[in-house]
């Protein structure tokens, strides 16, 4: 639920042994062992120790922690679910690891300043439950508010990298890709109900929108293994923070193609679409007659910023090796900059009433570092 | 319309709709017929070729996106009579059954050894992982790679 095998593990042959690089936009952080190995892991930590460290972001050794553990979140979890998380970790395998040193740009390698930080930011407290909301939605909140941390990406964050509380769920950044806002400001074409949003959470994909892709891949993945009930008070939840977003009372928008129109527009990509992606997203292609969502209806396409679009054209998406998922290939290397822009034009132009996006190889290029960086 | 297409060194004039996959040209106006046709959907890697040094699915790359690149197939490796040190290293370990895949992956392996001349065991698993084989010869696969690049396969891989 927490997703902490998602940053903490860096191989399948040593879970929660850390290791991990995580690229913020003050440096490059390297996540910490989280097994029982005494020396390079928690092994000698106490409960009490956990505890203080997921709550206020300090460590055993009394140093700050930096916010890449969302403590931000994880203040509001109760201690029955600390201790059993803390129960967890110290029954896993301990593995022995040298811990690589973090990568900041200075002076943020000092670790004091962080306590200025957390005065603006770390807003404590246990989470309490809104008594005229249901007990389904309630367990989604403290889900989502807590372990879930779903603000980590989706609410936007300020200069100093604390989470804009006055804009939540407004959508962020993360890892160079734009995570959609969940809030009144979504940018979906056809609502999110309570009962989609479990679909997609559980299995990564939903008919009425587009897969997880990029970061959110790894949510669904761990998701489909979560209590049933959980995922379901997390969908409850969400659907909630949607509920006045302009796609909100849409059920099933008609799915937009204006290929003629946009071909005229966007020769180029017209062409490059036809030969690299129709294969697939082309009417009457094998993956269409499955019932797959039409392009218009996922988010990337509609939002402000082309990222996303950029970022999946480049990557495609990736299920966990062995693991089942929605599967597209990463076209990196087939393109260059200036014909993903292309195809990124066409797109927009093709599956979408929104205006046209500017500079778009020069945000290929940019994509391209972001995507590439640990 | 023609395009001009630069494959294993040589220009080559193509008369074909820029849309067309660059498979197609390669099998049906350059006669070049190791890249294979398996899915047509970038899922299974039959049809892997190389462009400015990247393996690529062909069936995915519309010669639009060509002009002026590199493309290298593996006729612009070697031949039967003088293969190169990775085709060579494939028949030692008799790494195909059928063969159909055979083409693709290694290209998708000459591209990484191209880039790291001694790869580790993941780096080569996790490079291969979009090159299926529906024989089962991933492990002869494998250590043909670890032979070209003079180390050995890892013990329980």
């Amino acid at each position: 639920m927490g997703d902490c095998t998602t940053c903490h593990t860096a191989g399948p042959a040593t879970p929660f042994a850390g290791g991990n690089p995580l690229a913020t936009p003050f440096g490059t952080l390297f996540s910490t062992n989280i097994t029982p190995d005494v020396k390079s892991g928690i092994g000698n930590w106490s409960a009490e120790a956990f505890r203080r460290a997921m709550r206020d972001g300090v460590s055993r050794n009394g140093k700050h922690l930096y916010p890449a553990l969302p403590y931000e979140h994880f203040t509001h979890v109760t201690d029955g679910d600390l201790d059993a998380l803390y129960a967890f970790f110290m029954t896993r395998r301990a593995v022995s690891t040298v811990q690589p040193a973090n990568a900041l740009y200075p002076p943020l390698g000092f670790r004091p300043l962080l306590a200025g930080w957390k005065m603006l930011f770390l807003h404590k407290g246990v989470w309490q439950p809104t008594p005229a909301r249901s007990e389904q939605w309630n367990r989604g909140q403290y889900l989502v508010e807590g372990l879930g941390h779903c603000g980590g990406c989706h609410t936007p964050r300020n200069l100093l990298g604390g989470e804009k509380r006055s804009q939540a769920y407004d959508g962020g950044l993360a890892e160079g890709w734009v995570a959609p806002a969940i809030s009144a400001r979504s940018p979906a074409a056809r609502a999110w109900t309570a009962d989609r949003l479990y679909v997609y959470l559980r299995t990564g994909i939903d008919m009425n929108h587009a897969a997880a892709a990029g970061p959110m891949g790894p949510v669904a993945h761990n998701l489909a293994r979560a209590p049933d009930a959980d995922v379901r008070a997390i969908a409850v939840y969400v659907a909630s923070l949607m509920a006045s977003s302009p796609g909100a009372t849409v059920l099933s928008a008609p799915s937009i193609d204006r290929s003629t129109l946009a071909a005229r527009e966007f020769p180029a990509g017209a062409a490059l679409f036809a030969g690299g992606c129709s294969g697939c997203h082309g009417p009457g292609a094998p993956m269409m007659q499955q019932g797959r969502p039409a392009l218009s209806l996922g988010s990337p396409l509609h939002e402000d910023d082309p990222r996303d679009t950029i970022q999946i054209i480049l990557q495609g998406l990736q299920p966990p090796v062995g693991a089942p998922g929605p599967y597209m290939p990463a076209l990196a290397d087939n393109f260059t900059d200036v014909q993903v822009g292309a195809i990124a034009a066409y797109v927009r132009a093709c599956y979408t009433d929104k205006p046209g996006w500017t500079n778009l190889p020069k945000a290929v290029a940019k994509a391209r570092k972001e995507g590439n960086q640990p | 319309m023609t395009l001009t297409l630069t494959v294993n060194g040589r220009n080559y004039a193509i008369e074909a709709a820029p849309t067309t996959p660059l498979l197609y040209v390669l099998r049906d106006d350059l006669s070049l017929n190791a890249a294979k046709y398996g899915c047509g959907l970038g899922q299974c890697g039959a049809c892997t070729v190389q462009v400015d040094g990247k393996a690529v699915f062909s069936c995915l790359t519309p010669i639009a996106a060509l002009e002026g690149r590199a493309i290298r197939t593996v006729e612009g490796l070697g031949s039967a009579e003088k293969p190169s040190p990775l085709q060579a290293a494939f028949a030692t370990e008799q790494a195909a059954q059928c063969g159909y895949c055979t083409a693709g992956m290694i290209m998708r392996a000459q591209a990484l050894l191209d880039t790291t001349p001694h790869p580790s065991e993941a780096e080569i698993r996790t490079h291969m992982d979009t090159n299926l084989c529906r024989c089962g010869t991933h492990m002869r696969i494998l250590r043909a790679i670890h032979r070209a690049a003079g180390s050995t396969p890892e013990s329980g891989a």
